[in-house]
């Protein structure tokens, strides 16, 4: 009990925003202006997907409202645009502005529950692969050493494709997203996990979580509560930078087919639908899907590299 | 050290067999093959037939076996889709799917390379700044984004260069290669920088680290002390230091960008095995699907095998270690 007084006391000696105004990642993040520009540029984007719904001038998942005699709009600021179709519009007479907030915003989506998948996994796996050793331990990482074993991009492939073809064809559309996410996230955790395992296998000799132990914590509550929290800040920067290849790795499969379908398209989708288009002269149809796919990953990986350095204290 | 190389062997052969075992569910559980292969009309005897003449009558256990024993042959069955031998098929496609890549390496190496040197050398300099976040850019940049974009910058709007397709190829022997032609060399330009790019940078970032490391070890300090010139201390001396990393990187990433090169082959119609995978996702053409997965696996875990042994073989520390 005594712990969790002393955890209480704490915030009211120290609060928490000077703690982190005086924090060496605030310092960091000051002097550099590249990481302030990508954290705003991130939040603007992330923002801006959420919002859609009050950002779009229609709903480009309800099939009614296109209309067909504004289909292939060009962009506002070339001749023959028209408002309120800033970017223009796609074949179906879809407005590529709304497509693009939508596709973020389920590209976002499926990126964060893919990395929040394998961190669950990962973490789980790694803190018992690494507390207790032996035959466990040597199965959980033989399981990842397989795993790794394929090329990443294949394995979420087939993953996909074999997991559509077992659904009845009225689901697949609706369990894309799991699907993809599982697709995602099956080989992901296995980082994590081997960051963890490593990291657990120093801190378990350690003499706080042997007074824990001497005093008959629960293995799960030493897991959690005493070496988990030490292991946090690489696999911080790990989550961050895998966040983008999340994205990234969604894009790739919903651009070859096996990802969102074009009724509910993400940004890879709506690339595939545009790449079609790409030598009738609508450019427009697939470059700011592009576009935004590229600054939304670009931003993200800006984040976790610098993240990476200033975390690192043997760059300070 | 022949502990160390068994070791490494049964590991890969470990590997492979959970490969192979996957690639037999897929085979086994997705779809019925019978159904899959007749056509509607087959009466029920006609069914039971070629059930019997697959195998897939016996147990779960022997048709493993089978399945292994006949892929360690080569054979994986008939493609669904188009009634041909997926072997035949697959080895059609091969020669277009590693000329692809070949170059792309090759590609990654000869512009790599430079770029890494001279962002180690001149350090701070506005252009160094401008390559180091180019490399950001290219990590960041999915493979077929880049495709696209070239095709749409080099070929819609300054038509220099071919956007699909491999141009006329020549055949040598079972060979057939687009190197020898002039369309072929031209269909090859735009789908090779798409696969290289991500190469080129992760090429660059390693050189560049491991020139700032030897930049500032003793025998670079002599060598300056002694007064060589900057730029042969920079090339014969330091440059010559990073190239191992640099070799054993590429090797590891080979089987990566056969795998990634289904994507260039995609945007680019490029007639690879690649391509011919995911028309066969498309098209559930599962034995094709099964076939893929093994060869590629297995060029991957083949060349990794062989950059561990390798480096077993030049540093003795490492045959020793727990693994």
């Amino acid at each position: 009990m005594a712990s969790t007084e002393i955890s209480k006391d704490l915030p009211a000696t120290m609060p928490a925003k000077s703690r982190w105004r005086d924090s060496d990642l605030w310092w960091s993040l000051k002097h550099s202006p590249l990481a302030i520009a990508a954290g705003v540029l991130l939040v603007v984007l992330i923002a801006s997907a959420f919002l859609a719904p009050l950002l779009a001038v229609q709903d480009p998942y309800d099939l009614a409202a296109l209309e067909l005699w504004n289909a292939e709009l060009p962009p506002i600021w070339v001749e023959g645009g028209q408002w309120p179709y800033l970017l223009g519009t796609d074949i179906q007479g879809r407005d590529v502005f709304s497509a693009i907030l939508y596709g973020s915003r389920a590209s976002i989506i499926i990126g964060l529950a893919s990395v929040a998948v394998s961190l669950v996994v990962g973490l789980t796996f790694g803190l018992i692969a690494g507390y207790s050793g032996g035959w466990v331990d040597n199965i959980l990482m033989r399981v990842g050493d397989i795993l790794l074993s394929i090329p990443t991009i294949l394995m979420a492939i087939l993953v996909s494709a074999v997991f559509r073809e077992l659904l009845p064809t009225g689901l697949r559309d609706a369990f894309a997203p799991v699907i993809l996410i599982v697709a995602i996230s099956l080989a992901a955790w296995v980082q994590y996990a081997r960051t963890v395992r490593a990291l657990t296998m120093v801190e378990r000799s350690k003499e706080y979580v042997q007074a824990a132990r001497l005093i008959k914590v629960r293995p799960g509550k030493i897991m959690r509560k005493h070496i988990l929290p030490n292991t946090l800040t690489p696999i911080l920067v790990a989550a961050t930078l895998n966040f983008g290849l999340a994205i990234l790795t969604e894009a790739t499969l919903s651009f070859l087919g096996v990802g969102m379908p074009p009724t509910e398209p993400s940004l890879g989708t709506l690339i595939r639908i545009g790449n079609e288009y790409l030598f009738s002269g609508s450019w427009w149809i697939v470059v700011f899907p592009a576009a935004q796919l590229c600054l939304l990953v670009l931003s993200v990986n800006v984040l976790g590299d610098w993240l990476r350095d200033a975390l690192n204290p043997k760059l300070r | 050290m022949l502990v160390f190389l068994m070791k490494r062997l049964f590991n890969a052969a470990i590997v492979m067999l959970a490969v192979a075992a996957m690639a037999f569910m897929i085979f086994r559980f997705v779809g019925d093959p019978v159904e899959m292969m007749v056509n509607e009309q087959a009466s029920q005897a006609e069914r039971d037939e070629l059930r019997e003449r697959l195998g897939l009558d016996q147990g779960v256990v022997t048709q493993f076996g089978r399945f292994v024993v006949s892929a360690t042959q080569g054979d994986f069955g008939i493609s669904y889709r188009n009634q041909r031998e997926v072997s035949s098929l697959i080895a059609e496609r091969f020669p277009s799917t590693l000329e692809l890549v070949l170059v792309a390496t090759i590609l990654s190496l000869v512009i790599g390379i430079p770029l890494g040197v001279v962002t180690a050398i001149h350090r701070g300099k506005w252009y160094t700044e401008a390559l180091q976040f180019g490399s950001i850019i290219g990590v960041s940049l999915p493979s077929f984004v880049v495709g696209i974009m070239l095709i749409l910058i080099f070929s819609v709007t300054l038509g220099w260069a071919p956007a699909f397709g491999r141009g006329d190829v020549v055949d040598l022997g079972w060979w057939s290669t687009g190197l020898l032609t002039h369309s072929g060399r031209a269909a090859l330009i735009l789908p090779s920088l798409a696969l290289a790019l991500f190469q080129i940078t992760l090429v660059m970032r390693l050189v560049r680290a491991e020139m700032l490391e030897t930049m500032r070890t003793d025998f670079i300090k002599f060598a300056r002390a002694r007064g060589v010139p900057a730029r042969v201390v920079q090339f014969r001396h330091a440059l010559r230091n990073c190239l191992m990393p640099v070799i054993t990187m590429t090797g590891m990433q080979f089987g990566n960008l056969i795998a990634f090169a289904l994507i260039t082959e995609t945007v680019f119609q490029w007639p690879g095995m690649g391509l011919l995978f995911i028309q066969a996702v498309t098209f559930v053409d599962i034995p094709v699907m099964a076939a893929y997965l093994c060869i590629v696996s297995f060029i991957f875990v083949a060349l990794n095998t062989l950059v561990d042994v390798t480096y077993a073989v030049v540093d003795p520390r490492l045959r020793h270690q727990g693994h």
